[in-house]
């Protein structure tokens, strides 16, 4: 059980209570007292150290803080750590061990799906999310499942290539 | 941005959740999805002592038949409405403008419930709930109501829930054989808001329309049925020109505000195309 007090933003006055929850991130089970206004997103950078999650706008709209709650993509900006009680958290870290990229990872590579890097791991985690429903996507699906996810770099065309080049050696790997 | 301090309290019934907003007066506010309120907390356009999260109630999730209509609880998101297979067959007007809110993530959170419930006038379920003839299942310290959508959205931001009632389930009635539906909507980018949006539903019997339902997004405080429009279109012929004919008056009665977006003149001219192109898919012609 670790407190979050230092480290969130605003720090609570004593009397502001607290919550006990219990969250899965990335296969790790974490218990936290944690107050209730603290956003999901905060708790993962802040709390956790994760910083792999990045925030961009603050007003849902980029989608770079995207992580899978339950396996859903969400913009953990706009979730309250509260709300994650009991539930598995999956943040950009999750997706490769040590020694192996995750597919994904290598096609960001592959074909420069990236320029300057600040809305990749929200690009892969909803790419992700995408890939477990639809292992073989169109073009147009990627573009539409992207479609939360704001680049302002490349255009996007070689975000699409790289999601579609995963979906390939995922199904490669499977197969 | 950090929302000002709440405490918070997540009940696994209604009647537990009405007593938590009851105990928590005025200041008390429910939360589901959170896609709508948690961005008015972070910039503190609103600072309730107490969120109830209804998010843990098992009754208010999920969809079922119930004859002669789907009862859809508030909690479903609207990826859920979206790729459920009964809505898909009895309230496909439903499922096809729940696909066009916002992104993937805003979908897999944000609910039916919470989006009626905040009756924003650019809200495009609102609309879609308007044409269906949606009743609201609520329930508060009197027990439980029902209301119909044409008396639930009353005003800009504002339903006609009480602060201590629960939106429970919504009644969606099963549109039958011969209806066609469509929703039309005009946006800048992929995941905005409605500039104006248009459902239609329209009943067809042997190449003439029998019954028209247009509701418009955007066009004023609430969610409005263009009701010149569905009177012409009432055993019009299903052609182009019957159907251009009596799109012409789909901005009457109509209050639409002028915004960055576009003027109110602009609204008014996308609402008559927009109802012509969304009554022209609806009647399959
Ligand atoms: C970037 C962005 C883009 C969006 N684009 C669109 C769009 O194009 N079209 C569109 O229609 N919507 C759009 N939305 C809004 C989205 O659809 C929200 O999900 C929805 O409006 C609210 O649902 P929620 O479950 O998240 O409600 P919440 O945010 O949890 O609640 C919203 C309000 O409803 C009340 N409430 C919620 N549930 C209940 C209940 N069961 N009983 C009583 N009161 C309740 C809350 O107290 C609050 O006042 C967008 C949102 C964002 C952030």
């Amino acid at each position: 059980m670790t407190s979050l007090y230092e480290e969130i933003p605003a720090a609570p006055p004593a009397d502001v209570p607290t919550r006990r929850v219990t969250i899965t991130v990335n296969g790790d089970r974490r218990t936290l007292d944690i107050e209730p206004r603290l956003l999901l997103s905060h708790l993962i950078r802040q709390g956790l150290q994760l910083t792999g999650t990045h925030m961009g706008c603050d007003t849902t709209g980029c989608g770079t803080c995207t992580v899978l709650l339950n396996g859903r993509p969400v913009k953990s900006c706009t979730v309250l750590a509260v709300q994650a009680d009991g539930r598995e958290v999956e943040t950009v870290e999750g997706l490769s061990s040590a020694q192996q990229l995750h597919p994904l990872q290598e096609g960001f590579k592959q074909e420069h799906g990236l320029q300057c890097g600040y809305c990749t791991p929200g690009m892969m985690m909803a790419a992700k999310a995408l890939l477990e429903r639809n292992p073989n996507p169109t073009e147009d699906e990627v573009r539409w499942a992207l479609s939360g996810n704001i680049c302002r770099c490349t255009g996007y065309q070689n975000i699409v290539k790289a999601v579609l080049w995963a979906a390939d050696k995922m199904r490669e790997q499977e197969g | 941005m950090i929302p000002v301090a709440f405490d918070y309290t997540k009940p696994s019934t209604v009647d537990e959740a009405v007593q938590a907003l009851i105990a928590g007066g005025e200041d008390a506010k429910v939360i589901s999805g959170g896609q709508s309120l948690m961005p008015v907390l972070r910039l503190r356009m609103a600072a309730p002592s107490v969120l109830v999260d209804v998010g843990g109630i098992a009754e208010m999730n999920g969809v079922s038949d119930d004859g002669d209509h789907l009862l859809i609880g508030s909690n479903t998101t609207h990826h859920d409405v979206m790729n459920n297979a009964l809505v898909k067959q009895h309230a496909g007007l439903l499922a096809m403008t729940a696909a066009t809110v916002a992104d993937p993530q805003i979908r897999h959170r944000g609910t039916l419930g919470g989006s009626l419930a905040h009756a924003d006038p650019a809200g495009d379920l609102p609309t879609a709930a308007l044409a269906l003839e949606c009743v609201m299942v609520a329930q508060g310290p009197k027990g439980r109501r029902e209301i119909a959508a044409k008396d639930f959205f009353v005003d800009y931001f504002t339903s006609a829930l009480e602060s201590d009632e629960v939106l429970v389930a919504i009644k969606v009635p099963k549109m039958g054989d011969g209806w066609g539906y469509h929703y039309e909507k005009f946006n800048r980018t992929a995941q905005a808001w409605a500039t104006v949006g248009v459902a239609a539903a329209v009943k067809r019997q042997n190449g003439t329309i029998t019954e028209a339902r247009v509701a418009l997004t955007n066009m004023g405080p609430s969610p409005i049925r263009a009701s010149s429009v569905e009177s012409a279109l009432a055993g019009a012929s299903a052609s182009a020109d019957a159907i251009a004919a009596a799109s012409t008056s789909a901005a009457d009665g109509t209050r639409p505000t002028s915004d960055l977006h576009a003027t109110a003149e602009f609204r008014e001219h996308l609402a008559r195309v927009l109802t012509k192109r969304a009554v022209a898919q609806a009647a399959g012609v």
